[in-house]
């Protein structure tokens, strides 16, 4: 168990990196609490698997340094970090029988025999794997041998993070449901550090305290669930997270007022707008309201999403999407828009005014 | 429903019908047929039941020569398959150096074996070629036409070096299929060299070692142009294998009743062992 500092860590794939574009994962400082969950948010080929594979010593990196509870193992192996990872795709050793391929880790770091029945009895237990124990490995489904890949990264008591590469991809989707609550009720009797790289917010959502998101090589914010929802520090954060994403209009800023297309929208976060770059305002569907008066609008479509309905309307050339709850009275033709001012944020160049980067 | 009944569909069957029979199924009948008659020429047949067969399995020529080809096809899977596996593992797996390594690794299994018995021929010669010279040059006496144990180094070391390659390349092929996910949970689970190649080069590489097992086996068992290039199956007859001893039987005696019962008897050798091989190694896969 440890706390995990990584430090100005910079890598690239290149070997000699010229341009910030040579660097898959840019410069970026972050602390991973100990017994924390956390989840990697990002799009593909974001730098998610990077930063994994840095922490967990498969990669070395170009710059920066990654202390364990203050111990600089940045160019460590992942033997000697001692840590946990479970892969996309499942790996099993395919000769053993599942009770071999749990206490495999446990044999290779020669712990006493009697130890290793105890502990993989446990695991088995957790994960209920114990009537397959003594069968071969290759022969259990999908989700049976994911089970045997996150089996062999909780049996050892002392790691000091379980690191989940998407764990779940090639699980069916009502496995998903269960395998994801297993997990999280692991994480809540173990106590351990755990990372979870996905792209899938609703992953990432329901299994971490913390989630940090990436984009493009760097983390874009680092926040609980609802800081990712309700104050997005970038529009990008703003698109990702939600269903359907954040409404996203240009706005031009005059005497400490923001306008969309000539109309005055109050904002949060307008006393820290600083009038440089490209403005614009982010305002989730959510927190948009049809009215009497306000932002004129068309609306476009409607469409029935469950609980709600998805409303997309259209103002001067741009979309703007609201929320509406079943049972009320579905808008069509011309209308009025109103955003919520606590809700509405002016944002610089992507990032919000006054976010801390 | 009345089906309509329309079988001219078997006509399409027909060339592939004629093309098995013409190289299969009438040479294998002509051996069958040699093999349970007597002739004496103007293709005149006198049935002669198993005869040949009862021959053939009582004689002492074929049983040595069946020795010998046993003998000399467990040494080369004793040798080639160990080999073949641990070039395989050396070779690089990405970067400027595969692309040679590959070449160079193939190259003998691009020599047509006439001519690869030749080389050796030439090559062990112990007056002028390089490998016997020099053999000689370091003390030890080697003459492969005259004595037995140099002659069987020679053919040995000839096949090793014309077949590894094609281990080389089946074993190759299987470890780069590996995913890197595999390393990597090794790595994780601190997996040391030994284990990784254990636990998970191994049992990926099942299937095609079963291939290259079998492949080496059924061709080293039927080796004939190279020995006889080189050796001729000699000193004597102590590198005659079944292959040599079946030709000199047929063509050279024109004992065509024996000689037939013998490709029954070699054949059936073959196919037993073949499944027999194979059945050990899928045996696992069952369960």
């Amino acid at each position: 168990m440890a706390e995990i500092r990584l430090e100005n860590l910079r890598h690239s794939y290149v070997a000699n990196p010229q341009h910030e574009e040579d660097y898959a994962l840019k410069r970026l400082s972050i602390t991973w609490q100990d017994g924390g969950a956390y989840a990697l948010l990002g799009p593909s080929g974001c730098g998610k698997t990077t930063l994994l594979n840095l922490i967990s010593g498969l990669l070395t990196p170009t710059e920066g340094r990654i202390l364990f509870d203050g111990r600089d193992v940045s160019h460590a192996s992942p033997e000697a970090r001692n840590i946990a990872q479970v892969f996309q795709f499942p790996v099993i050793y395919d000769t053993m029988t599942v009770f071999d391929n749990l206490a495999f880790p446990l044999r290779n770091r020669n712990v006493p025999e009697d130890e290793i029945k105890i502990r993989v009895a446990e695991i088995a237990d957790m994960l209920e794997l114990t009537k397959t124990l003594h069968k071969r490995a290759s022969g259990l489904t999908a989700d049976g041998k994911q089970k045997i890949s996150l089996g062999r990264g909780l049996v050892r008591p002392d790691v000091n993070v379980i690191m989940f590469d998407e764990p779940l991809t090639v699980i069916d989707p009502h496995l998903k449901w269960q395998l994801r609550s297993k997990l999280k009720e692991l994480h809540l009797r173990t106590k351990r550090t755990m990372i979870y790289v996905t792209h899938d917010q609703t992953e990432a959502l329901t299994f971490a305290d913390q989630v940090v998101v990436m984009n493009l090589g760097e983390v874009v914010q680092s926040g609980t669930p609802i800081e990712l929802f309700e104050r997005p520090q970038h529009t990008f954060v703003g698109h990702f997270i939600g269903s359907p994403g954040m409404n996203v209009l240009p706005c031009e800023l005059r005497g400490g007022q923001a306008f969309f297309a000539e109309s005055p929208v109050p904002a949060a976060n307008i006393g820290q707008a600083r009038i440089a770059g490209r403005t614009e305002l982010g305002i989730r569907p959510e927190f948009v309201s049809i009215a009497e008066a306000g932002i004129p609008a068309e609306v476009v479509r409607v469409a029935d999403a469950g609980r709600y309905r998805i409303v997309e309307t259209r103002s001067h050339g741009h979309t703007i999407k609201l929320l509406l709850k079943e049972g009320g009275e579905v808008p069509s033709g011309h209308t009025f828009l109103s955003f919520d001012p606590a809700h509405t944020q002016v944002y610089e160049d992507g990032w919000m005014a006054g976010a801390h980067r | 429903m009345n089906k309509t009944v329309n079988n001219k569909a078997w006509w399409l069957v027909l060339p592939v019908f004629l093309m098995v029979a013409f190289n299969a199924l009438v040479p294998l009948m002509t051996v069958v047929n040699y093999s349970i008659q007597e002739t004496f020429g103007n293709n005149e047949f006198f049935w002669s039941g198993t005869t040949w067969f009862e021959q053939i399995l009582h004689d002492d020529q074929f049983h040595a020569s069946l020795k010998r080809q046993i003998i000399f096809t467990g040494l080369i899977l004793l040798i080639e398959i160990p080999l073949g596996l641990a070039i395989a593992l050396c070779m690089p797996r990405k970067g400027p150096w595969v692309s040679v390594c590959l070449v160079l690794v193939a190259l003998p299994l691009l020599v047509p074996w006439n001519v690869v018995g030749s080389m050796w021929n030439i090559m062990a010669l112990p007056d002028i070629g390089l490998l016997g010279k020099g053999i000689n040059a370091l003390g030890i006496h080697y003459n492969y036409t005259r004595q037995p144990i140099s002659a069987w180094f020679t053919v040995v070391l000839m096949d090793v070096w014309h077949w590894t390659s094609l281990v080389v390349l089946l074993c190759y092929a299987g470890l780069v299929a590996i995913p890197d996910a595999y390393y990597q949970a090794a790595k994780v689970d601190g997996a040391k060299p030994w284990a990784v190649f254990r636990y998970i080069q191994l049992p990926k590489l099942k299937h095609v070692l079963t291939i290259a097992i079998l492949l080496r086996f059924m061709d080293s068992f039927m080796i004939y142009t190279e020995v006889i290039v080189l050796t001729g199956g000699g000193p004597g007859s102590t590198t005659k294998f079944l292959s040599i001893d079946l030709v000199q039987k047929a063509l050279g005696g024109f004992d065509l009743g024996p000689a037939a019962a013998f490709s029954i008897v070699y054949f059936l050798i073959i196919l037993f062992l073949s499944w027999l091989f194979y059945t050990l190694m899928m045996r696992e896969e069952a369960k």
